[in-house]
């Protein structure tokens, strides 16, 4: 079940690369139609970034990635991930007003209107939160569609006004990184430069207040105010990006690529730095595949780059990766057969008091209770491991009448075995005064755990035994003897 | 800027929608706004109580690209295959949350925030792409088109010529009033108390993708009225100004029944004045009222609170031996 599950989700994301690049060609079909260039000649126009407006794009594409992932990174870690979303939504009505009070497109009245409008929903929510018992979900709900409802509002007016200067002003909703002016640029590179600057002097506080806010109310810090100065920068780079993802999906720049970092590393640094460096390629491609079509809007695209990154980092990241785990749980899995088979032909051996070296595969099988069929497979996988050799005798069909012989590192890692697990029923007994007819099973799950340290920990512990609670002889080191090479 | 805001007379504004050109199309508005208005209520009021209103939001999200390749596959706008893309695109958005969230380290919060920005992007793209086979476009889905409810096709049933949306919003609303009737004790139980429900015997992940199926059916048509991003609005705005009012369950539901014809009202109403969107007009009055209610609630407002702290401010100040 749980396999087919990550098939299943390997099987979608991959569905969505597909359609992605179905609708990458499309896009370069209706190129060829207009210009009669093809995919290469866009693609090198574009990276040879000599049509200005191109340069703008890339420009304000790389310092929203910037921003982005490392605000990101803050309000990921602080579960604040929806927070980023609401006030995503709520600059709306600022960035309209702030259109109305110069009657232009000017980047700074819009960005004063959508920092106001953003800050104040962030408020709103808190408040809703404090002083009704409706939950937090829900008034970030409320905030959300309310403001964004009254930004609505306000743009179909402007749109209907006499003057009819509809501007672009909807091209805030999904993003256009070609219609970047350079005043635009130079209010994002303002912008960026400040909330950058503002994150280094406060990264301590911001990193405290984040992980354990007690401990930072115990050393002093406001976390209030740092709280509503995250707030303001998160206002910051959704004003930052209005202009190259959009209103609608600017929050995903915030949360996609500081998730995919939050999934390849522990460390807040790094976080910081991958975050940033996702949020850039994603902002790029975005920029990228917009132009390629001609007036595609650009924060859909970024947003799709962003969550192939994602993907990625989800399925074959190399700690927390969906595939590399299940691969670690493969192998895992196929040791402990191994290390219970070599144990199974200690005991049979041990049953005969070690007079006989051979062991036959049909006892084998009795002994871990397997039909032939599974144990000849467990057997050829100890063979091919060097751990035993098997008798040239008459071929039946599950070669159950072989004899199985272990070799010098089969035998120490058998012995290595059973004596973890006869060391750690006697602890049971002897130290947490467990009844010794009920320490098997834990031991069972144990034994294959057991490092060389805390095994060296277990003798001292016990006194340096050498029978278990069974009656049964441990095996000790000098038994192990040269196969101090574990599996 | 000044001529943005007309001049408000009273008269005009409670008569101008009714007048006589215009009073056919805003009654098909309300009734599209009432219906659309309550089905959302309806639904909305248990992602409320089990604080999934964000839930509501993603999939309203992510239905887009669902009814978008639906669109490009069939070339034509059935309903049935309508739904089925929809509902599809739900269960995949709750399901995607699901496997992000238990199969790696990212936080339920951030994976709801992947998930339906992914899968609404993927839309966006398909509808500006394909935008020739599509028959849908980004205004649409941002400020949704109950504005043109009547210049629909309709359908002639007992001599009223009925738009086609607004017999689809209709059945989606009795279907999912009977489905709540029915299933009325199992939903509440496991919105309260989810152990308590497994305990008596009712399959709580049963009537948990119920519900959301449920969800994803009143988006699909709420959809092409008020747009995907104020489909939330709707399905959060009436269960909490109901809430601030009561705490009863059914008289929370039946005011929020209530709130949602007011919307509609005041909603064309407004729109009509200022000349702007209906879904957003509607909204905005919504809106207001939540604040309305918010202040002046008789049991929890912020004026009764700041009354009642007042009071005992001033009950401490006049004993200043109480406790002591």
């Amino acid at each position: 079940m749980r396999l087919f599950q990550q098939f299943g989700g390997g099987a979608f994301f991959a569905l969505l690369l597909l359609l992605l690049m179905f609708g990458n060609e499309v896009s370069a079909a209706k190129i060829s139609e207009i210009s009669d260039t093809r995919l290469t000649e866009q693609f090198f126009r574009f990276f040879s970034f000599k049509d200005p407006s191109v340069q703008y794009a890339v420009l304000a594409s790389l310092l929203l990635g910037t921003c982005c992932g490392l605000l990101g990174s803050f309000i990921v870690v602080r579960k604040l991930a929806l927070m980023g979303d609401t006030l995503s939504h709520a600059v709306l009505p600022g960035v309209a007003l702030g259109f109305l009070w110069s009657m232009s497109k000017d980047p700074w009245a819009i960005f004063v209107g959508a920092t106001i409008a953003g800050l104040l929903g962030t408020v709103v929510v808190h408040w809703i939160h404090t002083t009704t018992h409706i939950k937090e979900d829900s008034a970030m709900g409320l905030v959300l569609s309310g403001f964004y409802a009254i930004g609505i509002c306000l743009f179909t007016m402007i749109q209907h006004l006499p003057t009819g200067n509809k501007a672009g002003l909807d091209k805030f909703m999904f993003g256009q990184a070609a219609a970047i002016s350079s005043g635009d640029l130079t209010m994002i590179a303002i912008v960026t430069a400040v909330a950058v600057v503002l994150i280094i002097i406060f990264y301590k506080e911001f990193l405290v207040t984040s992980f354990d806010s007690n401990f930072a109310t115990a050393l002093g810090l406001p976390a209030r105010f740092i709280h509503y100065l995250l707030m303001l920068l998160l206002a910051f780079s959704v004003v930052i990006g209005l202009q190259a993802v959009g209103i609608v999906l600017v929050s995903a720049m915030l949360i996609t690529p500081a998730a995919t970092s939050f999934l390849l590393t522990d460390r807040m640094h790094l976080m910081l730095i991958y975050s940033s460096l996702f949020g850039m390629t994603a902002g790029v491609l975005g920029a990228f595949f917009s132009y390629l079509g001609n007036s595609l809007p650009t924060g859909p695209f970024m947003i799709v780059s962003a969550s192939a990154l994602f993907a990625l980092a989800l399925l074959f990241g190399r700690r927390y990766g969906i595939v590399p785990r299940w691969v670690r749980q493969l192998n895992k899995d196929r040791r402990i057969q191994i290390e219970n088979t070599l144990k199974a032909i200690y005991q049979i051996r041990e049953k005969a008091d070690f007079r006989k070296d051979g062991v036959s595969v049909q006892q084998l099988g009795e002994q871990r209770n397997l039909p032939l069929i599974d144990i000849s497979r467990e057997v050829k996988r100890l063979v091919k491991e060097r751990f035993v050799t098997l008798s040239e005798q008459e071929m039946d069909e599950f070669h159950q009448s072989r004899m199985i012989y272990l070799t010098p590192s089969g035998w120490g890692n058998a012995c290595r075995i059973v004596r973890n697990h006869r060391l750690w029923e006697l602890y049971l007994t002897e130290s947490v005064h467990y009844a010794p007819d009920h320490v098997h099973d834990d031991a069972e799950e144990i034994e294959h755990v057991l490092g060389e340290n805390i095994v060296r920990d277990l003798e001292r512990k016990l006194n340096f035994p050498t029978v278990d609670p069974h009656g049964k002889l441990i095996p000790s080191i000098i038994d192990l003897g040269e196969a101090e090479t574990t599996i | 800027m000044m001529d943005l805001i007309p001049p408000f007379e009273m008269r005009n504004f409670f008569t101008a929608p009714w007048m006589d050109g215009a009073w056919e199309s805003s009654m098909w508005i309300v009734v599209m706004g009432v219906l659309v208005n309550s089905a959302c209520g309806l639904v909305g009021n248990f992602l409320i109580l089990r604080k999934m209103a964000l839930v509501g939001d993603a999939i309203s999200h992510s239905i887009l690209p669902g009814i978008a390749i639906v669109f490009l596959m069939s070339n034509s706008r059935s309903t049935g295959l309508m739904v089925t893309g929809a509902l599809a695109a739900g269960l995949v958005t709750v399901w995607l949350i699901e496997f992000i969230h238990t199969n790696s380290r990212v936080k339920k919060d951030a994976a709801l925030g992947v998930t339906f920005t992914t899968l609404f992007a993927i839309g966006v793209i398909l509808i500006s792409v394909f935008a020739d086979h599509v028959d849908l476009d980004l205004e649409c889905v941002l400020y949704g088109e109950i504005g043109f409810v009547y210049f629909e096709d309709s359908q002639l049933i007992l001599g009223l010529d009925i738009p086609w949306s607004v017999l689809r919003m209709g059945g989606t609303l009795v279907l999912v009033s009977l489905l709540v009737f029915a299933f009325y004790k199992e939903i509440v139980v496991t919105s309260f108390d989810s152990g308590l429900a497994t305990s008596l015997g009712i399959p709580a992940g049963w009537i948990h993708y119920g519900l959301m199926m449920m969800l994803s059916l009143v988006i699909v048509f709420s959809f092409e009225s008020v747009g995907a991003i104020l489909v939330i609005a709707m399905l959060i705005l009436p269960g909490t100004t109901a809430a601030l009012l009561s705490e009863r369950l059914p008289h929370i539901l039946i005011l929020s029944l209530v709130f949602s014809a007011y919307y509609a009202i005041s909603g064309l109403h407004l729109a009509t004045l200022l000349n702007c969107s209906h879904a957003g007009a509607m909204v905005v009055s919504g809106f207001s009222l939540f604040c309305l209610v918010w202040i002046i609630s008789p049991k929890r407002g912020l004026l009764i609170q700041s009354i009642k702290r007042y009071r005992g401010r001033k009950s401490a100040a006049a004993d200043p031996g109480f406790g002591g």
